[in-house]
């Protein structure tokens, strides 16, 4: 049985940029893999500028000029059938976006109407995507919805500026899964909260997950937000994932120098024995070094990753790394 | 005990609203507290509950509403530039944005050693300069002529560390400075305040939301909680046993990156952060679970237990010595 | 230099600086102009263009082509008067209030406002109906300027205000920078197209109402201007008597000098401004 519900293949996008007569390739999703199932939480951890959030807007089906999928292909698996999402029209699309996946982004004010209260936003959502409900049935619908996902039904009166940053952001999750979306995801959707507050969205997203049994996306470079909520992690560096495995996997036998490094710097409480971080900086996108990216920054590094990007090898049935120091890639290429 | 900063009763109102309908938000309550030379203080709270309205009045940025600020035993003179004779510097949140992105930044480290009168000649001061980027892992080589958009986040953090340096400043109060820094990247500059302050002597005013770096890095820590100081003491004492409620919640509330140790159980949030400032009593009786009458009336005076001050009446019968009552 | 190549290479600038230097050489031509702009006929009356004058001559007896070239001359004088008399005001109010705040700020935006809101255009004709006498160059230009530097005032004020705001403004008062040098090195680079696209504008906005006033027939008549060439040719009822060269001589002139001004306005700016510069940073 099949339970691939997304999959992209050898997938690149690239930003093509052009300055004043000087082009810039920013290679942002570089031979990219992935094979998402259904009913799991699936993190994609990386720090900032490795490519995840253009991962992202590719998966989303939400590419834009300057960004182009230069090769590859993302694969919905609707009703049983692989959908290729570059064949789709922009009208079949965009009820796609909106009924199939839903997209949770990072700051909540932009998707909520500054001027209206909640129950109008709501109001708004159900009548383009429903059609023909009366306004008490859409409010009655947006007031169920919100009780099931144990919010106050107070702030549907509410204007965006009087909820917390918190309540915010559960609101615009509970927006985006008013429509049970088969497939949902979030880009850092509890970076710049506080922490009781990202608990509180954190669970709220379990819970989501829990009732309809759909997929989450959740990209994040918090590793605590990561180890508290996914199933499986894929580590993303320069564009490429480096390691893909359970979350225990990740977090108990990392094998990549990079997810070691990751998982190693975490400050742990009561443990105050230094912390090293990862010698060197983030690579440019637009500046790639040759072979494996990591190299230059890599303690093991050899003559070949210089040369040439390593395919993935299959440590465990579920547990894959691209890297040299653990054989040839017989498993998929990435380079 | 020597003291370096000394900061007594500060408090900060900001008034906001129309001319009629003027609301008072008390954005620091009353606060005291002091650091010690070389001494890793860390101010830790959520967003908003006033840690860095504390920092911008101690850098002189922001003139407090009451309370007084000590240097080294010298009074805070009003106006008075304070980090000119005392010696403090700052480190900014965001990297980007600590230098101007149309100026190469050199020039604020010719322009500091100028004003301060720190070497004869250029070759003096490129020495000076070279030598405290040297000691953040840079060299004025690779630095000279650039442009803030030519570097990384991290080496913009250690170049801003590195300039706040060069007046051998005797206290660098560094708001948020690695939560916009890459994952990667962020212990670096963690350890290097660790490492500065063993090497130099530096005290450091680390504030920040993050309780995990706290814990790393710091010798004592404060819990800010809506304007005020609600438990302070060692790191090892206030984040290994918290003893108030807020500081349990908060340290239970932190995604550890433990996989084995996931949150369960519900949380109680706040729907808007006015409310809380606006409260009589303890800010946090709204959701305190061990919530009592009295916390409702008045808030709550200054308990030490073990040598940690805890602002919760549920400490009133095991304090220490006669508690210091809140004015 | 880059800079201007850079420039040359927007075609709005390339067109707007190439006008404005033939208006300028034009202008220049009056220093070797063989009749005296303040006389009258001193060449034949109302003749038609020819080889001789090459633009015709008017109803007063002047030469329209050297007329017209004191005229260009004279009425840029007074923009560059007005207009950089005026940024001077603006960016001093501007940048005062906009750093120090509190009370300054209140105050001067307070002037700067009741500027705004007063009817302008009758109390510059109100004035310089006062001070007609008086009036020349320098003081009609000046006149201009102290009136044309409220809202660049607020333009660069709202500017200062949010570069206050920013990290860097910190950094620098750490770095021990005095308030003065911090304006300048600081917010300086951010103002400069503000105040360049500024300038040019309110260059145009000093022609236009030197024309109006002229056309009114209040400022000296016989210094020749673009608008005064306007006021003599209307009120001999050119149009009227088929002289086209005379009336239609200051018109392309002025709109000419618009145009050329306005292209430069927008190309400056464009390029200034800070994002855009940012960007050639990054890339160069």
């Amino acid at each position: 049985m099949n339970n691939t519900i997304l999959k992209t293949e050898a997938l690149q996008a690239f930003y093509v940029l052009d300055l004043y007569g000087k082009s810039k390739v920013v290679k942002a999703v570089n031979d990219v893999d992935l094979a998402i199932q259904e009913d799991e939480i699936y993190g994609i951890a990386g720090e900032s500028g490795c490519g995840k959030s253009t991962l992202l807007k590719t998966l989303a089906a939400a590419t834009e000029p300057p960004l182009r999928v230069v090769s590859g292909r993302v694969c919905y698996r609707i009703d049983g059938v692989d959908v290729d999402v570059a064949t789709l029209s922009p009208e079949a699309k965009r009820k796609l976006r909106l009924e199939y996946i839903a997209y949770v982004p990072q700051g909540s004010m932009s998707v909520l109407n500054p001027v209206a209260k909640i129950k109008e936003t709501y109001r708004d959502f159900v009548e383009s995507h429903v059609g023909g409900q009366s306004k008490v049935d859409a409010f009655d619908l947006a007031r169920r919805h919100i009780i099931e996902l144990g919010l106050p039904p107070k702030v549907l009166d509410a204007y965006p500026h009087q909820l917390s940053g918190g309540m915010r952001q559960r609101v615009t999750i509970a927006l985006a899964t008013l429509l049970s979306p088969r497939i949902i995801i979030g880009d850092e959707p509890t970076t710049a909260l506080d922490v009781v507050v990202q608990r509180g969205v954190v669970q709220l997203l379990k819970d989501v997950q829990r009732n309809l049994r759909n997929t989450i996306i959740l990209v994040t470079h918090d590793m605590g937000v990561h180890a508290n909520i996914a199933d499986r992690i894929g580590i993303m560096y320069a564009g490429k994932i480096v390691e893909q495995a359970p979350t225990d996997k990740i977090f108990g036998e990392p094998a990549h120098p990079y997810t070691q490094y990751l998982i190693n710097s975490l400050p742990k409480f009561g443990d105050k024995s230094t912390r090293e971080s990862v010698p060197g900086s983030p690579p440019s996108l637009a500046n790639l070094p040759s072979g494996c990216p990591f190299h230059p920054r890599c303690p093991h590094v050899m003559e070949v990753c210089k040369q040439q990007m390593p395919g993935f090898t299959q440590l465990a049935p579920t547990h894959k790394v691209a890297c040299w120091l653990f054989g040839e890639g017989e498993n998929g290429k990435t380079a | 005990m020597e003291k370096l900063l000394e900061v007594e009763g500060l408090t900060k109102v900001f008034s906001s609203g129309s001319l009629l309908s003027r609301v008072r938000i008390t954005a620091v309550d009353n606060i005291s507290f002091h650091i010690a030379p070389a001494e890793i203080f860390a101010l830790a709270g959520e967003s908003g509950c006033g840690k860095t309205t504390t920092a911008r009045i101690i850098m002189g940025f922001e003139h407090p509403t009451a309370g007084t600020i000590i240097h080294s035993g010298k009074k805070e003179a009003k106006n008075e530039k304070v980090w000119f004779l005392e010696g403090i510097q700052a480190i900014f949140q965001d990297p980007f944005g600590t230098f101007n992105p149309l100026r190469t930044v050199d020039r604020y480290f010719f322009e500091t050693v100028t004003n301060y009168k720190l070497a004869k000649n250029r070759s003096d001061a490129v020495a000076l300069i070279d030598r405290k980027l040297r000691s953040v892992g840079l060299s004025f080589e690779e630095f000279a002529g650039k442009y803030p958009s030519e570097f990384s986040g991290g080496q913009l953090q250690r170049i801003s560390i590195a300039r706040a340096l060069l007046t051998d400043p005797k206290l660098l109060i560094a708001d948020e400075p690695v939560s916009m820094v890459d994952a990667s990247l962020r212990m670096s500059i963690v350890n290097l305040f660790k490492q500065l302050k063993e090497e130099t002597g530096v005290s450091v005013l680390y504030i920040t939301h993050d309780l995990a770096t706290a814990y790393y890095m710091s010798d004592r820590i404060a819990i800010m909680f809506r304007g005020d100081i609600v438990e302070m003491g060692t790191v090892e004492e206030v984040l290994m046993k918290p003893r108030h409620p807020y500081t349990q919640l908060l340290r239970e509330s932190i995604p550890e990156a433990d996989p084995s140790r996931r949150w369960s159980g519900e949380i109680r949030l706040s729907d808007t952060e006015q409310d809380e400032y606006l409260k009589q009593g303890c800010r946090f009786a709204g959701r305190c679970p061990l919530v009592m009458d009295i916390c409702r009336q008045a808030p709550p005076p200054d308990y030490y237990v073990e040598g940690v001050l805890v602002k919760c009446y549920k400490y009133s019968e095991n304090s220490d010595g006669a508690p210091v009552p809140a004015v | 230099m880059k800079l201007f190549q850079d420039l040359l290479r927007d075609y709005k600038f390339a067109w707007g600086f190439s006008v404005l230097c033939l208006l300028v050489i034009f202008a220049s031509l009056s220093f070797f102009s063989p009749y005296d702009p303040t006389l009258w006929g001193v060449v034949p009356r109302d003749m038609q263009p020819s080889a001789e004058h090459w633009l015709g001559t008017d109803s007063n007896g002047q030469d329209v082509f050297w007329m017209a070239s004191f005229a260009v001359r004279n009425s840029l004088t007074i923009a560059i008067i007005a207009g950089v008399v005026s940024r001077i005001i603006a960016v001093i109010v501007g940048m005062v209030a906009g750093y120090k705040g509190g009370m300054t700020d209140r105050v001067l935006m307070f002037f700067s406002d009741s500027l705004l809101v007063i009817p302008l255009f009758l109390i510059i004709v109100m004035l310089a109906m006062l001070i007609r006498d008086s009036m020349n160059l320098v003081t009609l230009g000046l006149l201009l300027a102290c009136f044309g530097w409220a809202w660049d005032a607020r333009l660069i004020r709202s500017q200062i205000l949010s570069l206050r705001e920013r990290d860097f403004t910190q950094t620098a008062v750490l770095s021990g920078t005095g308030t003065l040098r911090l304006v300048l090195n600081e917010y300086m680079p951010y103002a400069t197209p503000l105040i360049f696209s500024t300038l040019i504008n309110n260059m145009a906005w000093a022609i236009g109402l030197e024309i109006t006033l002229a056309i009114l027939g209040l400022i000296d008549l016989s210094i020749p201007t673009l608008g005064t060439m306007l006021y003599w040719a209307i009120s001999y009822q050119a149009i009227l008597l088929g002289r086209w060269w005379w009336l239609l001589t200051p018109v392309i002139l002025s709109v000419l000098l618009f145009v050329a001004l306005y292209w430069l306005s927008v190309s400056i700016s464009e390029y200034l401004d800070p994002r855009t510069r940012i960007q050639r940073v990054g890339v160069s």
